[in-house]
């Protein structure tokens, strides 16, 4: 096959092809990340422009104080993730994270369903109580502005 | 006293790196021949004095100084002993201070036992080694004290965060820093070979212990690491892409590549300019891999959120021997570029596809762990997980293994296609073979069912070379490559079984209550509490059978720290050889019953069994090397010794 190619065309050939592997994995990183920016979605985003169902996404808002529900078996949970702009109801089977009440921030790996609930298959844990996942830092402080107008009113 | 001590001697080993930089590079010039000699004694009084400074941090760990601001941060009088000692390394101030520590005694070591470069590659050397040293001292005695002093002291300490204080973690970051500080070395080593010029045979083999030391500590801490995270967390899941992950996946990537396109220019002389360039390269990702862990600048489930000015000072120190080395690399390339020829099918080429596509690896996992970083400059914040890695990491993974199973069985420089048909034709057919199998009898997703199919492919190809060798005589290293490569095989089979068979339960039991999950019958017997050294916990007795047999009892326990507050579940594990069975104890749900998580995770240990396969491999090839290079210079010696001795008689 290339045992008639000179040696250094052989290298070229090589090089050539290193090149062309490393620009396809760029282009192949750059494409899979364009379609990945939708990835995390804050409530409002989700309301406005509704991922297909069944595609997996993360979900990241605050949980709603008494929206917190228990179901009959005991392990699966209800609650609604908001933004201050719009709700989105969740629906999580199996141990929450340490750190997981009502009012507290929250990162829910899953799927929108057909019918507008997202089945979470994780809920992200957090290490510590200072931990805040970093996509919700903004919103705390909107957060924090609406629960300072809601008491002072 | 002892933390002055440390302050002291920690200032005068970062005087003792700046003369080392200084005298290293004026004895490249003729005028400066006098200062040569000052070099290597300064390496090893660096080292010792560092040594001293890292010591004095561990004593006033162990006796919990409270004096000591750091000491105040991270640890407490009730700690276990174990805890205080690694709650030295497992901060900030204390990690660097490690980290400078191995550095500076790594040139030590380098001054001390290596003869075989050109005098002045090897001063340059340790003039590189010294400045990249001088950086990090820089930054600790400038930015992160570790021995700042507090007044009036601290009445207690506040702790060491309650997931650090687990035997695996304790041990884990100093591994993974051995790795780093490894491809430091390296990075020095290609730094002071591109300064004289000398990038020969010799240069590499030089090298190569210390890439192959720094590749066998990354492999240990990487596995390490997936395991803690497995059985700590209590999520089960064993890779999670997070940037402290990839953070130290992305260095292992480029050490790889580096430790195989070393072989080649070891032994034949080609790929120098890229050998050198991985070089850069490899220590490059330890330094982005800092930054991203300490600088706190991006999400991770992780989180050791530091400052944003120590972010800064690490992003500069990058930006200085990164761009630094870049631009050598740009004046000297063409300089030592030319080597060996070789044909497209050899050995050569073999490990030049694996280290393209080990280089494409880690462009993605590079573009994948930033990306979220440049999205948020343009204010859109994403957060890139597993259905970007994976299946676009696999593209290149997946073709990269076949190539891992067939390359070995090349000959170096040219070799023909009729020579290695059979073994290539006897690969093929296992991969469909055994795809076909998997598909038709468990049904499983495309991802898993490739890697399975190519876990005994590469399992198969990594024995192929011992056909028709003495096994006796085979040397270690040919072992070592062959166990590393089984050990890949491994890996990937526990990876492919965990993601294709585990079973999961998720049950609110009331005591005396039964679940089945997988082949085992879970009974929960009771729930009670019980206390540690500095936490108490809820523990549920769980009675396990597998398939009906004996009875074997589990106990996950969910913990509550007091300092810090905090609560840690603490998974219970039964290990069988076919798989593991995962408990974890959640919340007191209504009605007396107790939340329990429970997974059958078929064969999942593999994961980590292969790990542990390819460091060994690791050590292996390392134990070779170095007893070839010892075995060398004892015949040279007594070559030399015998020559002296005729010459006497005559």
């Amino acid at each position: 096959m290339a045992g008639a190619l000179k040696p250094k065309h052989q290298r070229l050939v090589l090089l050539i092809v290193a090149l062309v592997a490393l620009i396809g994995a760029a282009l192949l990183a750059a494409w899979a990340l364009r379609n990945q920016a939708s990835y995390f979605y804050v409530p409002s985003d989700m309301r406005a422009n509704p991922p297909e169902a069944g595609r997996a996404v993360r979900l990241g808002g605050m949980v709603q104080q008494g929206s917190l529900q228990t179901a009959p078996d005991g392990v699966t949970i209800h609650f609604l993730v908001g933004d201050g702009k719009a709700q989105v109801p969740v629906v999580f089977s199996g141990i929450v994270p340490d750190l997981f009440v009502e009012g507290s921030g929250v990162v829910a790996e899953g799927s929108l369903r057909p019918d507008g609930t997202f089945v979470a298959d994780n809920l992200l844990a957090k290490h510590d109580e200072n931990y805040m996942p970093r996509e919700l830092e903004d919103m705390t402080k909107d957060q924090a502005r609406a629960t300072v107008a809601e008491t002072t009113q | 006293m002892i933390a002055e001590i440390g302050l002291a001697s920690l200032w005068l080993a970062a005087a003792l790196a700046a003369l080392q930089l200084l005298a290293g590079f004026l004895a490249q010039r003729d005028s400066g021949a006098a200062l040569a000699e000052l070099v290597r004694p300064a390496a090893v009084l660096q080292a010792l004095l560092c040594g001293l400074a890292f010591l004095c941090l561990l004593l006033v760990f162990v006796r919990t100084d409270l004096s000591v601001a750091l000491v105040a941060e991270n640890s407490h009088s009730e700690k276990p002993f174990i805890f205080k000692l690694a709650g030295a390394w497992g901060n900030h101030e204390g990690s660097m201070l490690l980290w400078v520590t191995v550095m500076s005694l790594a040139g030590g070591l380098i001054a001390l036992i290596e003869r075989r470069l050109p005098e002045r590659t090897m001063l340059a050397t340790l003039a590189a080694q010294a400045f990249v040293g001088l950086g990090f001292y820089a930054f600790l005695l400038l930015s992160s004290n570790p021995f700042e002093r507090l007044s009036p002291p601290a009445p207690e300490g506040q702790g060491l965060n309650p997931l650090l204080q687990d035997m695996g973690l304790a041990f884990h970051p100093p591994t993974l820093y051995l790795g780093y500080v490894g491809l430091s070395v390296a990075f020095s080593f290609a730094v002071g070979a591109l300064l004289t010029r000398q990038v020969t045979p010799d240069f590499a083999r030089v090298m190569r212990p210390w890439v192959l030391g720094a590749w066998i500590f990354l492999t240990l801490g990487i596995t390490a690491g997936s395991y803690w995270a497995y059985y700590e967390l209590g999520w089960g899941g064993w890779w999670f892409w997070d940037p402290v992950e990839n953070a130290s996946l992305m260095p292992w990537l480029a050490a790889t590549a580096l430790l195989h396109s070393a072989s080649v220019l070891a032994a034949r002389d080609a790929l120098r300019a890229w050998t050198i360039m991985l070089g850069v390269v490899a220590f490059s990702m330890s330094m982005i891999g800092t930054f991203l862990v300490r600088s706190g600048i991006l999400t991770s489930v992780h989180a050791f959120a530091v400052d944003p000015e120590r972010g800064t000072f690490i992003l500069a120190l990058l930006a200085i021997y990164i761009g630094g080395a870049m631009v050598l690399f740009a004046l000297r390339a063409n300089t030592v570029a030319e080597g060996e020829r070789f044909a497209v099918l050899s050995r050569e080429g073999a490990l030049v596809v694996n280290n393209v596509m080990l280089s494409a690896i880690l462009g993605i996992v590079l573009l994948g762990t930033l990306y979220p970083l440049l999205a948020e400059a343009f204010g859109a914040k994403v957060s890139v997980g597993p259905p970007y890695f994976n299946p676009v990491g696999a593209i290149f993974f997946l073709p990269m293994l076949l190539v891992l199973a067939v390359g070995p069985l090349l000959r170096w420089r040219r070799d023909s296609f009729a020579r290695v048909k059979w073994p290539v034709i006897l690969l093929a057919a296992i991969v469909v073979l055994a795809a076909l199998a998997v598909w038709v009898f468990a049904g499983i997703a495309i991802l898993p069912l490739l890697g399975m199919a190519l876990a005994l492919c590469v399992a198969v190809g990594s024995f192929l070379p011992l056909r028709g060798r003495s096994l006796r005589r085979l040397p270690l290293t040919v072992w070592g490559m062959v166990i590393a490569h089984f050990g890949v095989a491994v890996a990937l089979f526990g990876m492919a079984a965990d993601s294709a068979f585990t079973v999961e339960k998720l049950v609110a039991a009331r005591v005396g209550d039964t679940a089945e999950v997988g082949p085992w019958t879970v009974t929960l017997a009771s729930v009670a509490p019980v206390a540690g050294p500095n936490w108490t916990a809820l523990e549920a007795r769980l009675g396990v059978r597998y398939q009906g047999g004996r009875e074997t009892e589990l106990d996950p326990q969910a913990r509550s720290f007091w300092t810090p507050p905090q609560q840690t579940s603490e998974s219970a594990l039964l290990t069988r050889w076919n798989g593991q069975l995962y408990a974890v104890l959640g919340g007191e749900a209504e009605g007396d019953r107790w939340q329990l998580r429970l997974w059958w995770k078929p064969f999942v240990t593999y994961i980590w069994y292969g790990g542990l396969l390819i460091a060994l491999g690791g050590l292996l090839a390392l134990v070779g090397r170095v007893a070839g290079d010892v075995k060398r210079r004892t015949a040279l010696r007594k070559g030399a010794e015998r020559r002296v001795a005729m010459e006497n008689a005559a």
